[in-house]
């Protein structure tokens, strides 16, 4: 059950990638980073009275904008250079993520850091089960979210524009849409989500700056699991994992359930990398 | 005359879309093929999976007698089917000469001094020896797209695979391209061509071959099949 | 063939002060560059000849690390016997998330190796042998060949691993395979087509790359008579081993060498002046600002000068 929500909360958490890196292709390996980013910023709010879940909230068009800029800077230094782009693209992000874990520490030290509310640290009582609220917020907050864009990509015109642009460049300059302009729209909204999935990371569990490092495994596993740039498929993926990551945490101890996010993805690399919903 | 290649009930899907289907096709060493269709119909894809870029799901593809599906394409390329890409792929970090050296070396195993003057006799029959030196990165397109064919010429092919090279050259450089086809078709060569340009294709193929929708739709004389009205319907639709 | 003078002459400087009374910091600073050049060169091997990315640099070293210990402590294996299993084992590595990820798009080979870190990290922190979560201390055995430290022998060891990765690089560079992998670089499916057996040399370059690493590692647990997966799966090196060759210039086999000297000095100097938080910055912040404005490195700017001051 605990397996369960925390798969919720984990689809959440990749649900922003599974736009940038699977629709989009971008080798987006600071995503991690931004959410933890959007965790310090709720961190922050919450100093003043905010609640983090508002908090995460307000700051998503803040981070909106953040993803639009970094995407066409991205673009300009990158994807418009060609052929070595694949490598330097790559070393910028990592380079970024990395800068950004620094900041972190020379900001709020290595310290770990959390937030307070009236669903944190109280739980529901159903029969033999003690279910801790912030994790039913956190799955709730998370169905929404995987709903929202689901229907976002499958209803609205720059939605299927967004799913297009990542198949079909051509085809859509041809409709009249400027290619660039919508993946630039794609990896604004997707961090936007971050935003929102790090005020809840810092709700489900205290935080630290080096947390990047283990989400890049567990945002990565659920997207490839998932196939690229399923929304559903990221939901169904983060549940898979979360429970593995449960059955691990209790049959084997803490330190091999963070592995174990690597491992399936390692699996699934090897085994169906196309994920199991992908195109 | 023995066939050169000889491919049998060729299929490909790409998910639960059939880009070809029951393709047959018989080519006789030394002939000058054009190959036709509309957008989408399945000529990349075809070539993609005579040169191996593409694995084929149904079907045998034999060059020379000997099958060759479950070869990856650098075997098939040392086999001696060589072809060039519809968007020229130079390698950029290179300039002309050493792009042509790097064939020289893998399929011909020829290095240093011996492989610098193949790739300049093979240069100046493009009309490209003034170029050698030059960063392949900075060539225009025409140049790029004689750099491609030189390219596989360094091969030393039975077999070359002409993908669109002269898709959006000039009349001039159109007619430099195709006369350069047709000079190394002399010399024993079996070419394949793909080409939208219809007076080129003409003039070049001694047998055309119309895709149509993933498969063989038309396949004889150039003037009987540029006639024939399943042609017309697949390029101008119903 | 000056090359080569240049090398033994290095290796004999090298000797020759760790048998002097310098200064022991000397030796302790050396090392870490030494180690920096080694790291960075086996990482251009993949990165910067075939254009794939590790991320994994520091599961690499702590299985060269790991393997060494383990040598010592079934084997009682001399040094040199403790780095040739490490090399083996890592390269082994490299090999196994080649044959893994190779087929698939470069970005899924860097996430492979950043899954490697991590599982090796917990296979360590679970395994009592190797010290677990909180690592192990060992003795070691005396000291052989006249020095009077571990930190000088192994000094002179790294300045020999040094010039071997160098020489390794060289020697690709200007080889067939070095041809191959450039072509692999600029456009994998032009090479298949050229004849380049495309599959094939990544995997050589993959275990040759890892093969490296290990040696990077292996000397570890020696230099310190203490490992702990903290440390030896540190992040740190990840980052270093980028930063080096892009900042160098990585076409070329001097790129990591020229990059490992300019960050490893800057940092030093760094770490001593200001703090060692500012430190682990300055490397990120160069790499960041290298990879988007200079991505061909000090090498590439040195050309472009000469070409442009004719």
């Amino acid at each position: 059950m605990f397996g369960l929500l925390l798969g919720c909360f984990y689809a959440a958490v990749s649900l922003g990638l599974s736009v940038a890196f699977g629709l989009l292709d971008v080798p987006h390996v600071a995503h991690p980073a931004l959410l933890i980013v959007g965790s310090y910023g709720a961190y922050l709010l919450g100093g003043w009275g905010i609640d983090p879940l508002v908090a995460g909230i307000l700051l998503m068009p803040v981070f909106f904008l953040i993803g639009m800029l970094l995407y066409r800077f991205y673009y300009e230094t990158f994807e418009s250079r060609g052929s070595a782009a694949g490598v330097n693209g790559l070393a910028f992000f990592f380079g970024t993520a990395f800068i950004i874990e620094v900041l972190l520490i020379v900001g709020f030290g290595v310290d770990q850091r959390s937030v307070s509310a009236a669903y944190i640290g109280v739980s529901l009582q159903l029969g033999d089960y003690r279910i801790p609220y912030r994790l039913i917020v956190a799955a709730g907050v998370a169905l929404l979210l995987t709903f929202v864009l689901t229907l976002f990509f499958s209803r609205t015109f720059i939605g299927r524009a967004i799913k297009a642009v990542g198949q079909d460049e051509g085809a859509l300059r041809l409709m009249g849409a400027d290619p660039v302009k919508v993946k630039q729209l794609a990896f604004g909204i997707a961090t936007a989500v971050n935003a929102l999935a790090g005020a809840m990371l810092i709700i489900v569990s205290p935080v630290d700056p080096t947390m990047d490092r283990i989400y890049i495994g567990r945002a990565f596993c659920v997207v490839v699991l998932a196939g690229m740039g399923s929304m559903s498929g990221t939901l169904v993926a983060g549940l898979i994992l979360g429970v593995a990551e449960s059955i691990v945490l209790t049959m084997f101890g803490a330190s091999w359930a963070t592995a174990v996010a690597f491992g399936l993805l390692l699996l699934m690399l090897g085994i169906r990398p196309h994920g199991l919903f992908g195109r | 005359m023995e066939n050169i290649l000889e491919v049998k009930s060729l299929g490909k899907n790409f998910g639960g879309f059939a880009a070809l289907s029951e393709v047959n096709l018989s080519i006789r060493k030394g002939e000058r093929l054009g190959l036709i269709g509309p957008n989408g119909s399945g000529k990349t894809t075809l070539i993609n999976c005579i040169s191996g870029a593409l694995q084929n799901d149904q079907g045998s593809i034999h060059f020379q007698g000997e099958s060759i599906v479950h070869l990856p394409a650098h075997a098939r390329t040392r086999r001696g089917i060589a072809r060039s890409f519809q968007l020229p792929r130079p390698f950029r970090s290179m300039s002309v000469l050493e792009n042509l050296m790097v064939p020289l070396a893998y399929v011909g195993g020829v290095s240093g001094a011996k492989a610098r003057n193949q790739a300049l006799e093979i240069l100046a029959e493009m009309g490209l020896a003034d170029k050698a030196e030059s960063s392949s990165a900075s060539l225009s397109q025409v140049e790029l797209r004689k750099m491609e064919l030189a390219r596989a010429m360094a091969a030393k092919p039975q077999l070359l695979i002409s993908d669109e090279a002269m898709a959006g050259l000039s009349g001039s450089e159109v007619d430099d391209v195709l006369d350069i086809l047709i000079d190394l078709n002399k010399s024993g060569i079996t070419i394949i061509m793909i080409e939208h340009i219809m007076h080129a294709v003409m003039r070049f193929s001694e047998r055309l071959v119309c895709l149509d929708a993933g498969q063989i739709i038309c396949d004889g004389d150039p003037q009987t099949v540029v006639a024939n009205p399943q042609v017309h319907r697949a390029y101008l639709g119903d | 063939m000056k090359y080569w003078i240049v090398s033994a002459l290095a290796l004999l400087l090298a000797i020759a002060l760790a048998l002097s009374g310098a200064n022991e910091y000397i030796f302790f600073a050396g090392f870490v560059v030494l180690q920096a050049i080694v790291l960075a060169t086996a990482w251009n091997i993949l990165g910067g000849y075939a254009g794939y990315v590790n991320f994994g640099v520091p599961g690499f070293v702590g299985v060269g690390a790991y393997t060494a210990l383990a040598m010592h402590l079934l084997f009682q294996a001399p040094i040199l016997v403790q780095i040739l299993a490490g090399a083996v084992l890592a390269g082994v590595l490299g090999l196994g998330v080649g044959l893994l990820t190779l087929r698939l798009r470069g970005i899924f080979f860097s996430i492979a190796t950043i899954a490697v870190v991590f599982i090796l990290e917990a296979i360590v922190m679970n395994t009592r042998f190797l010290g677990g979560a909180t690592g192990l201390q060992l003795t070691r055995p005396a000291l052989a060949w006249g020095f009077d430290s571990y930190t000088r022998m192994l000094f002179v060891a790294m300045t020999a691993m040094a010039i071997l990765a160098v020489s390794v690089a060289r020697y690709i560079q200007n080889s067939h395979i070095g041809q191959g992998l450039q072509a692999v670089r600029d456009s994998e499916e032009a090479a298949e087509c050229s004849g380049v057996p495309t599959l094939k040399l990544k995997l050589i370059a993959c275990a040759i790359s890892g093969a490296m690493l290990g040696i990077a590692g292996a000397p570890l647990p020696m230099y310190l008579s203490y490992v702990e997966p903290a440390s030896t799966f540190n992040l740190h090196y990840a980052v270093i081993a980028l930063a080096m060759p892009i900042i160098g210039g990585t076409s070329h086999w001097a790129g990591p060498l020229i990059g490992a000297l300019i960050l490893g000095s800057l940092q030093q100097i760094v770490t001593v002046t200001v703090s060692s938080e500012l430190n682990v910055l300055v490397v990120g912040v160069l790499l960041v600002v290298f990879v988007v404005a200079a991505p061909d490195g000090v090498i590439g700017l040195i050309k472009k000068w000469k070409t442009s001051s004719k």
